[in-house]
């Protein structure tokens, strides 16, 4: 028989080495996949690699890709940091996008400089609201927040389908159902070719690591994650710590919603958040809840996405490649935290050990 | 169109569009009874929607339709399964990737198949059978019972599961698994056996809901078939409070709300839309009242999402 033992002995080194063996173990087996599917895995790999690097246009697109996801998984590192299992975040960065958009369409008059901050404040506001109104739930009654967050994100996407279709529909689209395309003073800067948005997340990046790891407020989230009646002992308000918390985790979530209609679609869509939040969620998860960990993970995922729009133009490979390979790759490295935490050792070993020690 | 005659056409067009739902949502409520949190309803329907699809288009036979589309999503539940039992890796992320992977399945393997068309003979075979005077009731009985042979089954399905949960020796088990799995496992329960067996039962369950939007629903195979039905259903779930008669009600409900849009637009004018949030905002608040209640009938399975390692203990 095979016994599972907690690993103890594990370095830094050998576990980044697994999640790199498992990352070559999902590419393999994906790689199999696509060969019995008919194609060339190194062909299809390849490609991917040059359609996100290829040229410095592919390289921004996939910084561009990234941003939203580096931004979302912030705000999820803070709520998961203490336990609360924020799935919501597709919702927050919607609602984000709504309030940004209704600043765009219809103050369209406003200067850019009052503009830009105003719909900053409102995206931040609303994704905020959206996860307050869970947590709020959660803090005084315990309601299931996992499938509450859960739920707030259909219910977002159904308000966007409805003003979409209905009051905000574009009369000029012709009953197409297509929200107008936002003035020139709604749409974020440039910086080198990307919108502004990468400083503001670059900076977000390293408010947040300060945030968790040199703030009393931090530390309290970190406290509460481990334990709740740790926290109450020790006299915190672990209600006011989860409801602004939550605020803050919802907020930046908001914030990816004003990026990508200001900085990326000059419109809102229904789909404008399209699954980021999801997929933040797995990237959060991966990174170990650390801030800069998650952007290279992120700039991973993006590279990913990036690669698999790519093989669609130039090798007729449906997108969707990517997103079987991300699957796979998720499967692998999901099952290897298992080796990086467990060993396996066969029973007749450690009973030796056993006697080992009694004699 | 008489009041009656627009009644029973809704109520027809909810059981139809209710069972994919119910099919869903009762192996939803397996999994979750025997306390893991599987998100990804929406990924097993998908793989099994299109191998149930490409099953049937290529050997034109039905039942191996339904059977194929099972079989794919008791390989995603499998997944699913061996990742948070064996590797004990988180159930939230574990059942969110198995999403991402069976959407990126689905796309991928039916890329060839977009447009394509089942052959009549399979769609016959799922053509609404009239039962003897049963059938004859006004309103209910053709709604209930002149529908194909999956409406029937899912009505069959619902009973003996509720039958399992709350009349047998196995179903008070696993219910403890869901539980309390360390005074199971006191008690002598193999909880990782039972985890496994009911997450892959309920996989697939979620495998049929699938088939049948692929082959009965929408008999052409198009791209993301399942329309985020998976995530009605985990909400479904929620909202009949993990109970199998409730879930047939519940099904049918949120089918009928899926489609009321469509039948009143000659009569009053709400958009879609409407209706569609609708099912998320009563899983809202049952989800809610269930806290406020604190009885211990209708919560969520005590230990619903934890992991459970026996060394932990």
């Amino acid at each position: 028989m095979v016994r599972i033992v907690k690993r103890t002995d594990l370095t830094k080194r050998q576990s980044v080495m697994f999640r790199l063996l498992a990352i070559l173990g999902a590419l393999l087996a994906a790689g199999i996949f696509i060969l019995f599917l008919g194609f060339n895995p190194f062909r299809v790999y390849l490609s991917m690699l040059d359609g996100s690097f290829g040229s410095l246009y592919r390289f921004k697109e996939s910084i561009i890709q990234a941003i939203p996801l580096i931004v979302s998984s912030l705000g999820i590192s803070i709520a998961f940091r203490m336990k609360f299992w924020n799935i919501g975040a597709e919702g927050q960065i919607i609602m984000g996008a709504f309030a940004a958009s209704y600043f765009a369409l219809y103050w369209s008059n406003l200067p850019v400089y009052v503009m830009l901050p105003l719909m900053f404040l409102a995206s931040a506001a609303a994704g905020g609201i959206w996860a307050l109104i869970p947590a709020f739930f959660k803090a005084q009654f315990g309601t299931n927040e996992t499938l509450f967050t859960l739920m707030m994100n259909y219910i977002a996407q159904k308000i966007i389908v409805y003003v979409q279709y209905g009051p905000w529909k574009d009369p000029k689209a012709l009953g197409a159902g297509k929200i107008a395309l936002f003035g020139d003073n709604a749409a974020l800067p440039e910086v080198f070719g990307i919108h502004i948005g990468w400083i503001i997340t670059v900076v977000l990046v390293i408010l947040v690591y300060i945030f968790i790891n040199k703030t009393k407020r931090g530390y309290e989230i970190q406290v509460i994650g481990e334990s709740e009646n740790t926290a109450r002992y020790a006299g915190m308000n672990v209600k006011k710590i989860i409801l602004s918390s939550l605020i803050l985790s919802g907020a930046l979530c908001g914030l990816v919603g004003m990026f990508q209609v200001s900085g990326v679609n000059h419109t809102l869509s229904y789909q404008v958040a399209n699954g980021v939040g999801f997929t933040a969620i797995i990237t959060t998860w991966l990174a170990g809840l650390s801030a800069p960990v998650i952007v290279i993970v992120c700039f991973l995922f993006a590279v990913l996405q990036q690669g698999g729009t790519f093989i669609q133009t130039a090798f007729s490979i449906h997108s969707s490649a990517a997103q079987l390979i991300q699957g796979m790759i998720l499967f692998f490295v999901l099952g290897s935290e298992f080796f990086i935490q467990y060993r396996l050792v066969l029973k007749q070993k450690t009973d030796k050990l056993i006697k080992k020690e009694a004699a | 169109m008489t009041f009656i005659s627009i009644l029973t056409f809704i109520l027809t067009g909810a059981v139809t569009a209710g069972t994919p739902l119910l099919f869903a949502t009762l192996g939803e409520i397996i999994t979750e009874k025997v306390g893991q949190l599987n998100l990804g309803v929406e990924g097993m329907m998908l793989m099994g929607a299109v191998i149930g699809f490409s099953a049937a288009l290529s050997t034109g036979n039905p039942v191996l339709g339904i059977l194929a589309g099972m079989i794919a999503g008791a390989c995603g539940a499998l997944i699913f399964a061996f990742l948070t039992i064996t590797l004990r890796a988180n159930q939230i992320v574990s059942g969110l990737s198995l999403t991402i992977f069976g959407t990126g399945f689905s796309s991928f393997v039916g890329q060839k198949m977009v447009g394509q068309g089942l052959a009549d003979s399979v769609r016959n075979s799922f053509a609404p059978v009239k039962l003897p005077l049963l059938g004859d009731i006004p309103v209910l009985g053709p709604a209930l019972f002149n529908q194909n042979v999956l409406v029937y089954a899912g009505y069959v399905v619902a009973v003996i599961l509720a039958i399992y949960l709350y009349k047998t020796r196995l179903g008070l088990n696993m219910r403890m698994v869901g539980e309390n799995p360390g005074a199971a496992d006191t008690a002598g329960i193999n909880v990782a056996l039972y985890k496994y067996v009911h997450i892959l039962i309920g996989g697939m369950l979620c495998g049929i809901a699938g088939a049948y939007m692929s082959m009965i629903t929408v008999p052409s195979w198009q791209d993301g078939v399942t329309g985020g039905r998976g995530w009605i259903a985990v909400a479904l779930v929620i909202f009949v409070t993990w109970n199998p008669y409730k879930a047939m009600l519940g099904s049918y409900f949120f089918g009928a709300l899926s489609i009321l849009g469509l039948y009143l637009q000659g009569y009053v004018h709400i958009p879609q839309s409407i209706f569609d949030m609708l099912p998320y905002f009563a899983t809202i608040i049952v989800l809610i009242m269930i806290s406020l209640k604190k009885s211990k009938e209708n919560n969520p399975p005590k230990a619903l999402g934890e992991p459970y390692f026996r060394e932990d203990r």
